[in-house]
């Protein structure tokens, strides 16, 4: 089986650490993860802000740049939605079968367990595309139950949006400023020490904002605290 | 659609303003978050909730696609029972029509049944100017138009008020209202009772929508909870119903799936307490049936917009909206607030103003509203479209284009990289113009000095073939079972 990695173009820039998190991971999973070079954006920020032409012509990069890939993994559930939900709207065709990186594993792999270890008091969420976009499910929280030394903490009000929205969030500040206040609220209640998620944008949004009130809560992607293992913990 | 929002600024300034007021934030949560509890325990009893989606969805669209063809059946329905037909193109037309209807009944007052079609079309408004008085009977749209207010909610119209605000309106506004009168809802309900009874018995004319028509037998339907609609309905001798084209259905078995639909995803019920039904005129009464465009037909002609027709008003989208419950009803200026009115009220209207051009965006897309809607219209679907039809900012073009053109190559998008990567000490906490809006509230996050691609190729791993790291060895075989 040939897998490749769609590191996402926020992930490349901005958070290389997930990238490599990732790879480890499926490394240490057995899968030889390739990634090809030309890859970019797959377009959500510019059809979701209403450039449907731009967007086309980066979907039709997206495709074949991964075609001849079994699977194309993506630490990313909204990128991932994008290209399997919205993909079809734009006639897009022969679309590369991608998976969210905790589908890949659950369903493709079938690992809960991918060994890993991280003891810190964790709290998840489950982003509005993974969960409705995607419909991932549980797969994220039952990987998470079974990193040895992880307490995993529910967080209130989890479904409901953090408000980030891409343009959204610059748009609409007041309202996203709002939701995100309400979804740090309910964080904070959890007493945990790191919020988890699927996607780096939604944390981006979430954890700069827990970074600028000083909360001392610390945000992740799934993919980081997978690839943590004994050696690898502080 | 009405002219009462007219002028309002876009959304993101009513929004602002509303999220500051945390009294409205109080109500609004707190009545959105019951409903939409009640909502989720009711649909949740139902083992075939989705196929009953399903269906509803089907059959709204085969209607739709046959829409010509039933409209005729049910004019020609509604004709053999007595009533008489009336098409309106527009508002304006329709408002002619009704207030023509009502000055040869010789009457200046009316009682109302609540009806989104006539709210959208500023009915009572033109009917005032025609000095006529419009009585609303809805509890909830009875206060709003005693506040001399907009309503902010499909169901509840009301809902951004609280029960001492609606004391204090009906000790002002309300004609008999007791001096004693205390914020109990009994009271307060006790009250509109006695002052709409008066309304009731005096009146010669009501006016109503439907929450569906039926072609098969050219009968309407009104689903409610007070059953003030039902007195309206019955006693005065004229009836004159406004319902806009997409209200119809093909046949009475229909009503099996949308009378399921309909009550769970609006109030939580099971079933309502009233459903009222009427074919044609009674004898010794008159019915007139207009049906109302206004935009619609234009709506049916968008491949991607037409399936907001769908929509039967049940409100669930606005119940789990995050953007209405701390933007309120009135941000979106419109009769329609809220997910749907966010991708209806562009569509009948068109994006000529800045508030109209703004409520695609408000949205975050999460999809609560996709999820809970009872006939599956992909709000965050239509958005996306609508956002593409709507003019942009230059700014945003300008910076739409140049993304567009970095992740057409990737080596752009890799010098891109390395460039911000060297840039990264040098970018302010604070970022200037419209992307201030991130950093008033949120910290940027440190600048990677080298992104993941340039990572990749440093340690060697060759593109899209084998990296030239071996892999890490395989996991023990016991823990890769599930
Ligand atoms: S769009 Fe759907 S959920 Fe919203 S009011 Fe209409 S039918 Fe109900």
């Amino acid at each position: 089986m040939r897998v490749a990695l769609f590191i996402t173009c926020v992930n490349d820039t901005l958070f290389p650490g997930t990238g490599k998190a990732a790879v480890g991971l499926l490394r240490r999973l057995g899968v030889d993860v390739e990634f090809p070079l030309a890859q970019t954006c797959c377009g959500q920020m510019h059809l979701n802000t209403g450039y449907r032409d731009e967007a086309v012509k980066l979907a039709n990069r997206f495709t074949e740049t991964f075609a001849g890939y079994d699977a194309v993994v993506a630490p990313s559930g909204s990128c991932a939605a994008m290209v399997r939900e919205q993909y079809p709207h734009l006639d897009i065709e022969d679309i590369p079968k991608v998976y969210d990186l905790s589908e890949f594993l659950v369903d493709v792999l079938k690992v809960t367990d991918v060994g890993a270890y991280f003891p810190h008091k964790v709290t998840y969420h489950p982003t509005c595309h993974s969960l409705r976009g995607l419909k991932v499910g549980d797969r994220p929280t039952d990987l998470l139950k079974m990193v040895r030394g992880l307490e995993l903490v529910p967080l209130p009000g989890a479904e409901e949006c953090c408000g980030f929205g891409g343009t959204f969030a610059v748009k609409n500040r007041d309202v996203s400023a709002a939701m995100c206040a309400d979804k740090i609220g309910n964080v904070m209640k959890t007493g945990a020490e790191v919020l988890c998620a699927a996607d780096n944008s939604c944390l981006l949004h979430i954890g700069g904002t827990l970074r600028r009130q000083k909360s001392g809560v610390r945000v992740l992607h799934l993919a980081e605290i997978l690839a943590s293992t004994e050696e690898s913990a502080e | 659609m009405s002219g009462t929002f007219v002028g309002m600024p876009a959304f993101p300034k009513n929004a602002a303003k509303a999220v500051q007021n945390s009294q409205l934030r109080f109500n609004l949560r707190k009545a959105t978050h019951t409903i939409r509890g009640k909502r989720a325990a009711v649909v949740g009893e139902l083992d075939d909730w989705a196929e009953l989606r399903e269906a509803g969805k089907a059959i709204k669209d085969h209607t739709l696609r046959n829409l010509d063809r039933y409209l005729l059946q049910m004019e020609e329905k509604v004709t053999e029972a007595g009533g008489t037909v009336h098409w309106a193109r527009d508002a304006a037309e329709a408002n002619r029509i009704v207030a023509r209807l009502v000055k040869e009944t010789g009457e200046t007052e009316v009682v109302k049944v609540k009806s989104m079609a006539t709210m959208e079309i500023g009915l009572n408004e033109a009917l005032a100017e025609e000095g006529i008085e419009a009585f609303e009977t809805d509890l909830a749209e009875l206060i709003v138009q005693l506040g001399d207010d907009f309503p902010s909610h499909i169901l509840v119209p009301a809902i951004h008020r609280n029960r001492a605000e609606i004391r204090e309106l009906f000790l002002k506004k309300m004609a008999g209202a007791p001096k004693d009168l205390t914020d109990e809802p009994r009271a307060l309900a006790e009250a509109a009772r006695l002052y709409l009874r008066q309304r009731f018995l005096e009146a010669k004319v009501a006016i109503s929508g439907a929450n569906f028509m039926i072609a098969e037998t050219g009968t309407l339907v009104v689903l409610e909870s007070e059953g003030n609609g039902r007195m309206c309905l019955t006693l005065p001798k004229t009836l004159i119903s406004v319902v806009g084209i997409e209200k119809l259905l093909p046949a009475w078995q229909d009503l099996e799936v949308f009378l399921q639909l309909l009550p769970r995803s609006s109030t939580g019920e099971r079933m309502n307490p009233y459903t009222s039904m009427w074919t044609g005129a009674t004898e010794g009464q008159e019915f007139h049936l207009v049906l109302l465009d206004n935009g619609r037909t234009s709506v049916l002609a968008d491949k991607v917009g037409r399936q907001a027709l769908r929509c039967i008003r049940c409100s669930a989208c606005l119940n789990v909206c995050p953007v209405y419950e701390r933007a309120g009803g009135h941000s979106y200026g419109s009769v329609y607030p809220g997910p749907i009115g966010a991708i209806l009220t562009p569509q009948l209207r068109g994006m000529d103003t800045p508030l109209d051009r703004s409520l695609p965006y408000a949205s975050s897309l999460c999809g609560a509203c996709y999820e809970v809607c009872p006939v599956a219209i992909d709000i965050p679907s239509v958005l996306v479209d609508l956002r593409g039809k709507a003019r942009h900012p230059r700014t945003e073009k300008a910076g739409m284009a140049a993304a567009g053109w970095v992740f057409n190559r990737s080596k752009r998008l890799a010098k891109a990289q390395r460039f911000g990567g060297r840039m990264r000490r040098l970018v302010p906490k604070r970022l200037p113009g419209p992307l201030s809006g991130w950093t008033d509230t949120r910290d940027l996050p440190d600048i990677p000095a080298e992104s993941f691609r340039d990572w990749w190729v440093r340690e060697g791993g060759a593109d899209g073939r084998r990296p030239a790291v071996p892999p890490v060895g395989n996991l023990p075989q016991e823990s890769r079972k599930k």
